[in-house]
């Protein structure tokens, strides 16, 4: 078969107009050939024997007159044991290893594989000759770091297939076939440890979809306690440059309860996923004892690197997401930040010169974002067992205004929502998620009956505060004071959250349920005091030991200790008798 | 093989369409009519039509003119003879030293594979409190100062520029004013920096073209420093006046604006020249420091908050100091932990106590009653800004923080600071 190819007569940026003859596919990939290297690019629109093409790479250089080669595939990844640890771009070209081949700087039109071809895995067979398989089954396993990787029937299989013959347990390549199934109609499939898979199309081989409802543990108080985040459940984290969106989500990406953790680094900055590339490797996860890199994969196509390739990269993360999620594990996707993923349709579509929504952002955009999101979700496999994938994007609103069409395609399908304020980053109230105007329709790791009591009094507390600066101090009641002590005190003490504090950073669930009890008992209290000062006296004291207590270890004797002198404090003022 | 065509189809501000074939996309030509000649670069590729943009721009080109294709991108020469020299956007020597032609390198290259970076560790010392104390600078950091027209921004990063220790200094001037070249150039000389500097300057009476190669030009020429070793600063000023050159031609072409008439890729190409920023993995730096003038004095301006998203923090200037607010480092965290152990405490608690100080004024201007506490933060205001935001004071970072605590101890109890007890126990001064 001769190879389908075009011939370029237009280039604006990394849109490329390619006349064609023989049939063409929607969103197929074709590489733009040059003397020494090709570019990768993706069809993009077809208008009678014209495509256009977005390249995801940098175009300088090319010619009309130049050829286009159609390969009829659509954008796809590698999906197989060996994706764990690594770093791709958003095409997923391993980065160090691209490092070893262009040296400092990347290079266009260099693609490697993303799986090594040469590494040996340790196979198990758990299907054997006969067997009836379909999409997704497990037909055994190799070891991957801390993890049974499941090598599965291809996803893409419709219908029931006879298992002919299956490999004995070895070492094999990712490439070497390592069972024979035969379909309905005698069709023959050889299956190897690695398939590939289409980024655009979600991965169906489960049984059912659940409904998300067991909390994921985040180990951040104001997330878990307020504004929680469900397994397989959706969130986003809206805010102002500088807000802490980033830190937020490095924050999850370490402590969270999952067993797999994708990065996907989209259009920021380069020097953010470096923190986290040096640092993993070095640091334990407290679930297994081993590098956090082990749980851990990284998307990287930072904002200097190739729009288009910025596009594709969440696609291939959340791909690969769900590729996990098919093994029966707990997926966590970050994705860091959504808009600039919007940005670069934006920037496509503007280059295809489409009918400009608001903002200049293309019509389809809402469509677009509710597709993603949808990816994430918690679902029965077909041996009844559960995978999820769970989706927390930041966005990056323009002026950090809310009122901006990404932001308002995204509160439209997520499930939680913590909105970061620009008032509390500036007064270092970290994590700035703001308690007042943030929401999530998931539950928490403490008594519902509590929390609402607590949000109640920052509710008030806020009323107060707003009051004061029309009446001041004076004009206010001791015991709306009061009200308003304790919610900067809840703000204060609990709320507020030392990230880069080795206890504080991280309050475990239980220890959540232990103090948020103690502060509820005490936010229920009703107390007496002689003046407005000496109630301000008695909280900045308050705060300052509650403070001093989320400081020390749970298991450590101070904690007890301090524990007795806070209720101490509190009898010295309560009423309650 | 050069290829040469005669004749112009359109002319449209600073681009003209010409009919050639065998051209490559962003290739240089060289364009020249009776009223002179300059480089253009081909922008965009449609059946047989070729738009190139101008850099001298569209004024006195005749439709004769003759169109030679040089067969390259735009390229700079790069060597250590640049050092003390001034150039303009096109790389042409400003003062009165001689052409460069060798050793010609690419701008505007691809960026560093994130494989190849480290994090970044080294403290850039100043002198001004408000950044050494509050929003230190690191090495390797790209960050700006905001500010509105008038303040002394260009006096800031000249003055940062100075007490740094880096072995060479890239100034990119654009749109800068004739006095502010020379304020510069004067500067430098004076502290005897002009021998590790190149300057590349466009001012506001040169081609708007050629200030949108200015960035491209300083960082492709610090880029090859670094890689030779050489720790690396680069000032760029003014950074909005390269963005409003940006959306001149984006408007001449006719893309669809998104946001004040700016382009769509805003962000992509200002990230494209702050990205540059880099501590590499075996070699030298780039660290930039840039102006953003903000139209306005609206933060929310696409020019300032574009860049926010992108750069590593930024330094607010207003009536003459760094603002408390705003103002932000965000690589601060990776070396003040190894300064001193209350630089954090200290640099949270001293904002968290400025901020309510700025609660208290708010209601003493609106005529409540001061409480005790209250007037303790005025006081306490009051000093901060007098002693630690005063663009004047210029101490090492020790003594800041030993200032800093004198201040808190002068003024409130321990317990009011809310600092851990621990720390308090070490830090407090005794009176
Ligand atoms: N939880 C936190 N604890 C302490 N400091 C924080 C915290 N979150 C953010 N910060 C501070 O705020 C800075 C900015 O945070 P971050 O980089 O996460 O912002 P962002 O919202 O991602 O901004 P951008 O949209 O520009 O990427 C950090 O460098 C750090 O100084
Ligand atoms: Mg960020």
């Amino acid at each position: 078969m001769s190879e389908n190819s075009g011939t370029i007569i237009g280039i604006n940026g990394n849109l490329l107009t390619v006349e064609f003859t023989r049939a063409v596919v929607q969103n197929e990939v074709a590489y733009a050939v040059m003397a020494d290297r090709r570019l990768k690019a993706e069809v993009i629109r077809i208008r009678g024997s014209y495509a256009d093409l977005q390249v995801f790479e940098d175009t300088t250089g090319l010619k009309e007159g130049d050829r286009v080669r159609f390969t009829g595939e659509l954008l796809a990844v590698e999906l197989g044991p060996g994706l764990l640890t690594q770093v791709f771009d958003g095409l997923q070209n391993p980065l160090p290893q691209l490092a070893e081949h262009c040296g400092f700087f990347l290079q266009r039109g260099v693609y490697l594989d993303a799986l090594p071809r040469d590494r040996l895995w340790a196979f198990s067979p758990t299907a054997a000759p006969g067997d009836r398989v379909t999409a997704g089954e497990a037909l055994g396993s190799v070891p991957e770091g801390i993890f049974q990787h499941r090598i599965m029937v291809p996803f893409g299989l419709r219908g029931a297939f006879t298992v002919e013959r299956i490999a004995a347990p070895g070492d094999y390549t990712v490439s070497h076939p390592i069972a024979t199934l035969r379909g309905a109609d005698n069709e023959v499939v050889e299956v190897t440890l690695m398939q590939r898979w289409p980024v655009k199309m979600p991965i169906r081989a489960y049984r059912e979809r659940l409904r998300p409802g067991e909390p994921l543990v985040t180990k951040v108080r104001i997330i878990d306690t307020f504004y929680p985040v469900a397994r397989g459940g959706t969130y986003c984290i809206p805010g102002p440059f500088g807000a802490g969106k980033t830190v937020l989500q490095q924050i999850t990406s370490r402590y969270a309860d999952v067993d797999i953790v994708i990065i996907a680094a989209c259009g920021e900055r380069a020097g953010e996923v470096v923190e986290t590339l040096r640092e993993f490797p070095q640091l334990t996860d407290p679930r297994t004892g081993k590098s956090l890199m082990d749980r851990t994969l990284i998307i990287c196509n930072t904002s200097s690197m190739p729009v288009a390739a910025r596009e594709a990269s969440v696609y291939t993360a959340v791909t690969i997401a769900e590729y996990y999620r098919q093994m029966g594990l707990n997926v966590l996707l970050l994705a860091d930040s959504t808009s600039r993923w919007a940005q670069a349709l934006r920037e496509m579509s503007g280059r295809l010169e489409e009918i400009p929504g608001e903002e200049a952002f293309p019509a389809y955009l809402e469509s677009v974002i509710a597709a993603f999101y949808e990816r994430g979700g918690i679902v029965r496999l077909k041996d009844g067992s559960l995978g999820s994938v769970t989706i927390g994007g930041t966005v990056s609103p323009a002026g950090g205004n809310f009122e901006e069409p990404v932001t308002q395609s995204t509160l439209k399908v997520v499930g939680a929502f913590h909105g970061l304020s620009r008032e509390r980053s500036d007064q270092r109230r970290f994590p700035a998620i703001d308690p007042l105007d943030s929401w999530s329709q998931y539950s928490g790791v403490v008594a519902a009956e509590q929390v609402s009591l607590a949000r109640g009094i920052l509710h008030s507390g806020n009323e107060v505060k707003q009051m004061m600066k029309v009446v001041g101090e004076e004009g206010t009641s001791i015991d709306d004071f009061v009200v308003f002590l304790k919610s900067e005190y809840i703000d204060a003490a609990y709320l507020q959250q030392d990230a880069y504090h080795e206890v504080d950073g991280a309050s475990s669930a239980e220890r959540q349920r232990y103090v948020f009890e103690r502060i509820h008992r005490l936010l229920g209290s009703r107390m007496s005091f002689n003046d407005k000062d000496s109630a301000r006296r008695f909280f900045q004291s308050l705060t300052q030991t509650t403070r001093d207590w989320n400081r020390v270890d749970q298991n450590d004797a101070d904690f007890l200790q301090i524990e007795r002198q806070l209720e101490q404090m509190i009898a010295e003022v309560s009423q309650d008798a | 093989m050069h290829r040469v065509y005669q004749g112009v189809d359109r002319i449209a501000g600073n681009v003209i369409t010409v009919r050639a074939t065998g051209v490559g996309y962003r290739e240089l030509a060289q364009v020249s009519s009776r009223h002179g000649s300059s480089l253009a670069q081909v922008i965009r590729l449609q059946g047989g039509s070729v738009d190139l943009q101008v850099f001298a721009g569209g004024r006195g080109i005749a439709t004769d003119a003759e169109i030679r294709f040089l067969g390259r991108t735009m390229q700079v020469p790069f060597s250590r003879s640049l050092l003390g020299r001034v150039f303009n956007g096109s790389g042409q020597p400003r003062d009165n030293g001689p052409e460069i032609n060798k050793n010609l390198i690419d701008i505007g290259g691809p960026s560093v594979n994130p494989a190849r970076r480290i994090i970044p560790r080294r403290m850039v010392r100043t002198g001004i409190p408000m950044i050494d104390v509050f929003n230190t600078l690191v090495e390797s950091q790209k960050l700006p100062i905001f500010s509105v027209a008038g303040e002394p921004y260009n006096q800031l990063l000249a003055r940062i520029a100075m007490q740094a220790e880096v072995d060479v200094i890239i100034l990119g001037g654009m749109g800068l004013k004739h006095d502010d070249y020379l304020f510069f150039r004067d500067l430098l000389e004076e502290n005897g920096a002009l021998s590790r500097a190149v300057l590349f300057i466009h001012t506001a009476s040169d081609p708007v073209v050629e200030c949108l190669l200015v960035p491209d030009i300083a960082l492709a020429v610090a880029e090859h420093f670094a890689l030779l070793n050489q720790r690396v600063l680069v000032l760029l000023t003014d950074m909005t006046n390269f963005a409003d050159a940006m959306k001149e031609v984006a408007i001449t072409m006719e893309q669809i604006p998104s946001n004040r008439g700016y382009p769509g890729d805003l962000y992509s190409q200002l990230a494209a020249r702050y990205e540059k920023a880099v501590d590499f993995d075996a070699a030298g730096s780039i660290t930039i420091l840039a102006v953003t003038t903000m139209p306005g004095d609206d933060v929310t301006h696409p020019v300032p908050d574009n860049t926010g998203y992108i750069t590593e923090g930024q330094f607010y200037l207003r009536n003459g100091r760094i603002e408390p607010f705003g103002s932000l480092s965000r690589l601060k965290q990776l070396v003040n932990d190894q300064t001193r152990a209350d630089h954090r405490t200290i640099m949270n608690t001293m904002i968290q106590l400025y901020a309510s100080y700025m609660e208290t004024l708010e209601k003493q201007s609106m005529g409540f009653r001061m409480s005790a506490w209250d007037n303790k933060l005025l006081a306490y205001g009051q000093r901060f800004e007098n002693e630690l935001m005063d663009l004047k004071v210029n101490i090492p970072l020790e003594q800041a923080l030993d200032l800093c605590w004198q201040i808190l101890a002068d003024t409130f109890e321990p317990a009011e600071t809310g600092i851990a007890s621990k720390l308090t126990d070490q830090f407090w001064p005794s009176r």
